[in-house]
């Protein structure tokens, strides 16, 4: 190969390379390990971290993943393809892609759903920007405090270098309070509202006539949501949002310390151009064949370079695939009974709860699913520790002063009744 | 490949479930509140297991990835991935760590952030790395938001410009564009490389930094980097260095010591993590020693970043090791020298000489046009790959050239697969010489045949439900 190239040695490749620039001498890296040296190496670092009953959502929720998901995304024609930019030999990635965006629209009650994005904070962080986009001579977007955290950080991270400013709006008993959006709208300088269908206490918000007051002074609605629980509770289409946007993890992604998730993003039609991301199109091949293209590319980088709408690219394809057979799987039956068994564990660990005296109820009156929030009595302090002693990842501190607890359908009245004997026990 | 026609959608009947659920324990909570309640159908498929099984496995076989051959995708390092990765990634220790257990109780997934920092840095040169971003162009973004945090901590307000070379990856722009920043391009010489000349009037007190893809995107490696560095730095300005094109550099030279202050690395590239279809990526971001402090004031993503593509990558590391590690850039340049010096007399090489991982031709040397024949175009060789079982290259990038036809082989093909790849490239432009109706036809043997893209714009059909 070197006397095709015409060069002596392999060195001769990097002559163009100042030589002050080659590295000299060994690197700082362990010496090559077998493929058993890798296993046992990667067993003992695993062997670190604590093998805990997850009872803790806020952003990532231990639902169960059936066996099907990872043996079919493991098939190395969607794992080890790219983009599907020759479809003819990408028809697979472009199906389920479709069908991804299907699912999404029909989660969320929206037209347009796009091919997916990084994770839900980010989702988040692009309705931001497309909200500005969408609307003129508007500078201001408004957060719901009840938001995620890490939703919040990511979004005002974002603003921050694209000249955005950002109102966190001040919750009122647990919920976004629809006077406070008013006021802040009156203003006339706000493109877009986000606000949460769940929240960061659990709470399923009622968000009667958000839509309509955001819609009066001409901005956008942009409702975050746990796709999970779109199975039973109100649509972002039929809050009357312009925007959905959330983390696909809910639908059976395994924890993994935080990723990789998949953020989705669905829109009402006429936002459609200004959507950021890859999105899929059926048409035809010569032959008048239903075929999938990647399509409306328009709007992306490699064609509009600074103009773009966004600069993603690369997204969380396989994890769409993920959500896609999660769903298919568990159907319309399947999505609700993961729902009611959630909700149920969580009214009961709740109720279980309040009966040790431990804890007050911050937010009695108001409806939630799988989580919920507790104000201890006393001295938290060492709760959250105590219970991981006992093999239970709960009672996770939050900024206001509460301990957040989730249910899954993985957790077991057994599991929720030693968890409740060890809160007792003290 | 065979076509297969189904959505989902249509192997659904009413009815049918692929669910295995517990038998719920727990008295029945109070229903939601009839205002938050969903009113509207939900229609999800109804299926069974072995329905959704067959469904997938038959749309994969309308799929290629790198396990099915050859895939010289320039700019995107199609490499092999390593299987035992995706056995790290599964651990049950790892796959089911919730993200917001506390350190205590997460040391070993401390320890592969610990470790995964410093080989990057002893394989970059940089000195500290985040791994919050999800791939590249998210890695970009974050490196933007860097160079900025760090001007204006210094008070020094007025850097709301970057320099971004005409060849450079269309995220480069992009990236800017959401970080605030106002793009000034730079153009190329015709070698290719930067033009020195032209960036130094564009350097001044407004200019926050430059982003360079080095080697370029024509594979070039640019060899003014020491001049440009001392210029952008005489400014005031910081040197970003884009990593999707790393690669060639692996084990031969350090991004750090050549004066870039802050770079990206593609995780799914460079270091071999599989694709996905499109992701998932990860985008960990270096930055020197000064410019370290800059990070905690970001929180780009939802977590700590791609940690079962972070774990994939480290386990491909650690099987290198610094010996092993040596190869990976002078093999992959190797590979690509060979073939553009074996097919330079049949494809137009606008630019002579050593090219580094990839390189880019201008299409077909002799197009076989003729009277009332339209020659055969990149397109039309790219179709014409497909039908001989390759992935076709990365076309009509980067957009110096009117037919760009940009060839990445990496370090993991065997000569026999490159020889074989040559004589098919060969064969094609042999076919288009005799008659491009050949090519201008392709793919002929795929499971689908060219589609009406235009259509597909025009009156956009983007989900199951617009077809009913």
């Amino acid at each position: 190969m070197l006397e095709r190239i015409g060069v002596d040695k392999l060195e001769d490749l990097y002559s163009d390379v100042p030589s002050e620039f080659l590295k000299k001498g060994p690197y700082a890296l362990p010496d090559a390990m077998s493929e058993q040296e890798i296993r046992d190496y990667f067993a003992s670092l695993e062997a670190l971290n604590a093998k805990l009953n997850v009872f803790v959502g806020a952003g990532a929720y231990d639902h169960y993943t059936p066996a099907v998901i990872p043996y079919l995304c493991a098939r190395s024609e969607f794992l080890t393809a790219y983009t599907p930019y020759q479809c003819e030999i990408s028809q697979g990635t472009l199906r389920y892609i479709f069908e991804y965006q299907s699912l999404i629209c029909g989660l969320t009650g929206m037209d347009v759903s796009n091919a997916s994005m990084y994770d839900g904070p980010t989702a988040a962080a692009e309705a931001m920007k497309m909200a500005i986009a969408c609307t003129r001579k508007k500078t201001r977007v408004l957060l719901s405090g009840t938001l995620l955290p890490n939703v919040i950080q990511v979004v005002e991270t974002y603003a921050r270098f694209h000249g955005v400013a950002i109102t966190v709006l001040p919750p009122a008993e647990g919920v976004t309070s629809l006077q406070t959006l008013e006021n802040e709208l009156a203003a006339d300088d706000v493109a877009g509202v986000i606000v949460p269908s769940v929240n960061r206490y659990g709470i399923v918000e009622d968000h009667s006539g958000f839509a309509e007051a955001v819609h009066e002074r001409k901005a956008v609605l942009v409702e975050y949501c746990d796709p999970s629980a779109l199975a039973v509770v109100k649509t972002p289409g039929e809050w009357g949002a312009d925007i959905a946007v959330g983390d696909g993890q809910p639908l059976g992604l395994p924890l993994c310390y935080g990723g990789p998730y998949v953020g989705f993003m669905a829109v009402k039609k006429e936002h459609m151009r200004k959507m950021p991301g890859r999105i899929v199109g059926q048409t035809v091949d010569k032959e008048g064949r239903r075929v999938f293209v990647l399509t409306l590319q328009a709007r992306e980088q490699h064609i509009k370079r600074e103009k773009a709408t966004s600069n993603i690219c690369s997204n969380e394809s396989l994890m769409a695939l993920w959500v896609t057979i999660y769903l298919s799987l568990m159907g319309p039956e399947g999505l609700k009974e993961v729902n009611r068994i959630s909700s149920d564990g969580a009214h009961y660990l709740k109720a279980e709860l309040l009966k040790t005296g431990q804890f007050q109820d911050v937010f009695p009156d108001k409806p939630f699913l799988k989580e919920f929030v507790l104000k201890p009595v006393g001295c938290a302090c060492q709760l959250q520790q105590k219970l991981e002693a006992a093999g239970f990842f709960a009672a996770l501190p939050t900024e206001e002063g509460y301990v957040s607890f989730c249910v899954t359908e993985k957790r077991t009245r057994a599991e929720i009744d030693r968890l409740v004997k060890v809160v007792k026990e003290g | 490949m065979k076509y297969y026609d189904k959505l989902i959608f249509e192997v659904s009947k009413e009815g049918r479930s692929g669910f295995s659920l517990p038998v719920n324990a727990f008295p029945a909570a109070p229903a939601l509140p009839e205002a938050v309640r969903r009113e509207a159908p939900l229609d999800l498929p109804e299926v069974s297991e072995p329905d959704v099984v067959r469904h997938y496995t038959n749309l994969s076989q309308m799929n290629f990835g790198v396990d099915t051959g050859f895939y010289p995708l320039g700019s995107c390092t199609m490499k092999y991935n390593p299987k035992i990765n995706e056995e790290i990634a599964a651990l049950p220790g790892f796959a089911g760590l919730h993200p917001l257990m506390r350190k205590e109780s997460t040391q070993g997934a401390q320890k592969v952030y610990e470790e995964m920092g410093k080989a990057l840095s002893a394989i970059t040169g940089m000195h500290t790395f985040t791994f919050d971003p999800c791939a590249g162009a998210h890695g970009e973004l974050t490196g933007l938001m860097i160079m900025r945090q760090y001007h204006l901590n210094r008070g020094d307000l007025g850097r709301t410009k970057v320099i971004v070379p005409d060849s450079a990856h269309g995220t480069n722009p992009a990236s800017a564009a959401v970080c605030g920043l106002e793009v000034v391009e730079v153009k190329s010489l015709e070698n290719g490389r930067i033009d020195v000349e032209a960036l130094r009037p564009l350097l001044g007190p407004d200019i926050a930094g430059m982003m360079m893809t080095n080697p370029n995107t024509l594979g070039l490696f640019e060899t003014e980097i020491k001049t440009i560095a001392e210029l952008v730095h005489g400014a005031g300005g910081l040197l970003y260095y884009d990593g999707a094109n790393m690669n060639p550099l692996m084990g031969v030279v350090r991004p750090g010591d050549m004066g870039f202050d802050i770079m990206h690395l593609n995780l799914h590239k460079t270091f071999s993590t599989p694709h996905g279809g499109g992701g998932p990526g990860s985008g960990p971001v270096g930055v020197a020693e000064h410019l370290a402090g800059c990070i905690p004031s970001l929180k780009v993503s939802a977590f700590h970043g791609n940690f079962g593509v972070i774990l994939r990558a480290y386990a491909y590391i650690l099987s290198l090791g610094k010996d092993y590690l040596r190869q990976v850039g002078a093999y992959a340049v190797l590979s690509a020298n060979y073939i553009k010096e074996c097919l330079k007399d049949v494809y137009k090489l606008p630019i002579e000489g050593v090219c580094k991982h990839e390189f880019v031709f201008d299409g077909l040397l002799n197009d076989g046009a003729r009277e009332g024949v339209p020659g055969a175009t990149t397109l039309d060789v790219a179709k014409r790959l497909l039908d001989y079982g390759f992935h076709a290259p990365t076309i009509y990038f980067p957009l110096l050239f009117h037919q760009a036809l940009m060839i990445e082989p990496t370090e993991t093909e065997s000569k026999e697969t490159i020889d074989a790849f040559i004589a098919v490239m060969r064969k094609i432009a042999a076919e288009a010489a005799e008659d491009p109706n050949i090519l201008h036809e392709a793919p002929h043997c795929t499971p689908i045949s060219r589609p009406d893209e235009t259509t597909a714009a025009r009156n956009p059909v983007l989900k199951y439900q617009d077809t009913l």
